[in-house]
């Protein structure tokens, strides 16, 4: 099973971000990893929430288009070039990442890495032969 | 300087007696050499023959933007295709665009209407005539450069743009005459200011501007002739009717002189359609006294001003009218560019995935027009890549300048975020001061 990110369309001006995060706070969702990519005018929010669908549809009420995505997470060792390693494996297979960003919690001495690819199965395929663990939505959530 | 004192001075009663005798023959003409007229006043009930006195006009139903549209490409042409030496288009997709054609005579009756134009801001053929206005589909270049040659002036063919060059032809040509859009030479004021300050203008030939395709006031005016100095005139026309000289100012730059030898006006009450006194304001409507390959017979230009005889001190007997102050339509003129909300929305529409809420704003920035156009983010258009966001940015721009001919700056904006008034949209904010 994948992980769900919620990803959130924000205008680049001042009170924006704090709006969807007061949205989310006041219908008690809560925030397991985020990254924001801006433009000139514009930015996403992309975030991994404890409830995706309940998020979705209070910030739909207030307005604030979003969108799911299925992204991988994958754990890998908290220690120098385990990073580089995982990529290694995409590059070999010739599989470009759309966008990376990485999971604040540790879970025991490993780190969590969310990706995004065109072809989310084919990137699953190609780190499970090389032994990595795809990180499930629950353990990922901590349900 | 009079160009052509027969026309230009002639009496009132005489020019009257002129037109409908050309009237006549344009709207027999139309009928028997255009189908589509022919079809249109037997529908109406009205044949040419009707016609006996100038009054009998207002029988004649008006020709609408619509009809050239219905009729792309040629189909409102009188003449067969073999006589047609040019053709102008305005910009716009299939069944937005609006096709013009001209004949060997008619090419010579649009130099005739410029060279009087460029005669009446001063202008003979001693002089050095720059023409900034873009050559191609748009009438202003073409329609600049053979009046100007028809005057007998030096006509340099710049075309509209780059202004680095237009200051260096200015100084290393000696120009007496600039002919560009207005914002185009506030814009060249701007830019020798900010990035050309050892440029001395004044030090240059440089003495008469005629400045048109776009509205502009008497403040403008003021502020191009003390930036730039020269003096400032109005040039006014419309490229359905025939393009730029259908009117234009004189030494006294009040109100512009109507060539009435070429074009007939009327002006009307936009809602009504009924036709007002002289000296009333209203839209002014056009029929084509000379034109052979496309003629018009009371054409609704949409434009409104008023029409009045005031003795010029010029000499010229002329009709004169009021500087466009505005439009009973919602088109808007964006860097010379007639651009209709709805061809916006065509674009909108066409560029897949979108059924938008949009909003047009249209700034005046170092004086140039910008236009932006703020498009609301729904969830159909929405992606989690920045790089599939920004690709549905630049296929809207691209098409923009593809259909429109006009560069828009895209913004892409959260939804509901878009003022809406009574449940719809205001589509077009004009934040202009012109």
């Amino acid at each position: 099973m994948n992980v769900t990110q919620l990803s959130v369309f924000l205008e680049n001006k001042p009170g924006r971000l704090q709006n969807t995060l007061r949205i989310l706070y006041e219908n008690n969702i809560n925030i397991i990893a985020l990254t924001i990519s801006e433009t000139s005018d514009y930015g996403v929010l992309r975030m991994i929430v404890n409830d995706p669908d309940k998020a979705q549809q209070v910030l739909k009420a207030e307005n604030i288009t979003s969108r799911m995505t299925d992204v991988l997470a994958i754990e890998i060792d908290d220690r120098p070039g385990s990073l580089y390693r995982v990529i290694d494996t995409f590059s070999r297979k010739d599989m470009n990442i759309e966008y990376m960003y990485a999971f604040p919690g540790k879970k025991d001495s490993k780190s969590v890495m969310i990706f995004r690819f065109d072809n989310i199965e084919a990137a699953k395929n190609a780190l499970a032969a090389e032994g990595y663990t795809i990180v499930k939505k629950i353990d990922l959530i901590g349900e | 300087m009079i160009f052509n004192k027969e026309f230009e001075l002639m009496p009132e009663k005489k020019m009257k007696e002129l037109q409908l005798e050309r009237i006549k023959r344009t709207v027999h003409h139309a009928y028997n050499n255009c189908p589509f007229y022919k079809k249109k006043y037997d529908a109406a009930g009205f044949h040419p023959d009707q016609l006996k006195t100038l009054g009998d006009l207002r029988r004649i139903p008006f020709q609408m933007k619509q009809e050239m549209r219905d009729n792309y490409p040629f189909g409102l042409f009188a003449v067969p295709l073999s006589k047609v030496v040019r053709v102008h288009s305005s910009s716009g997709t299939t069944g937005n665009a609006t096709v013009v054609g001209y004949t060997k005579n008619d090419i010579d009756v649009f130099a005739e209407v410029v060279a009087r134009s460029l005669a009446a801001a001063g202008a003979d053929e001693n002089d050095i005539v720059q023409v900034g206005f873009g050559y191609g589909l748009f009438t202003g270049g073409l329609g600049l450069h053979y009046g100007s040659e028809r005057l007998g002036a030096m006509t340099v063919p710049i075309s509209a743009g780059n202004t680095d060059r237009q200051l260096m032809l200015i100084k290393d040509y000696g120009t007496t005459v600039l002919v560009c859009t207005p914002s185009f030479a506030l814009n060249i004021a701007d830019y020798i200011e900010k990035k050309r300050p050892d440029y001395d203008i004044r030090a240059t030939k440089l003495r008469i501007g005629v400045f048109g395709a776009e509205p502009w006031s008497e403040s403008m005016r003021r502020e191009i002739e003390a930036r730039l100095g020269i003096k400032a005139y109005d040039i006014y026309g419309l490229s359905e009717v025939i393009g730029p000289g259908v009117s234009s100012e004189c030494s006294e730059k009040s109100g512009l002189h109507v060539n009435e030898d070429h074009f007939y006006v009327e002006i009307i009450d936009p809602e009504t359609g009924e036709v007002l006194p002289e000296g009333e304001k209203g839209e002014i409507v056009y029929t084509s006294l000379t034109k052979e390959a496309f003629p018009n017979i009371r054409y609704r230009s949409r434009d409104i001003t008023r029409l009045y005889h005031d003795g010029c001190k010029c000499g010229r007997t002329l009709v004169k009218m009021d500087k466009v102050t505005g439009r009973s339509d919602d088109m808007l003129i964006i860097r010379g560019v007639n651009v209709f909300p709805s061809q916006i929305e065509d674009v909108l529409m066409a560029v897949e995935g979108t059924e938008p809420h949009y909003q047009i704003i249209v700034d005046r920035k170092n004086a140039l027009d910008e236009l932006e156009v703020m498009v609301e983010v729904n969830e159909r258009l929405f992606s989690d890549e920045v790089k599939v966001l920004d690709a549905f940015k630049n296929r809207i721009s691209d098409r923009f300048r593809s259909t429109i001919g006009i560069s828009a700056k895209i913004t892409l904006v959260e939804p509901m975020t878009i003022a809406r008034s009574e449940g719809k949209a205001k589509r077009v904010i004009d934040r202009r001061k012109i």
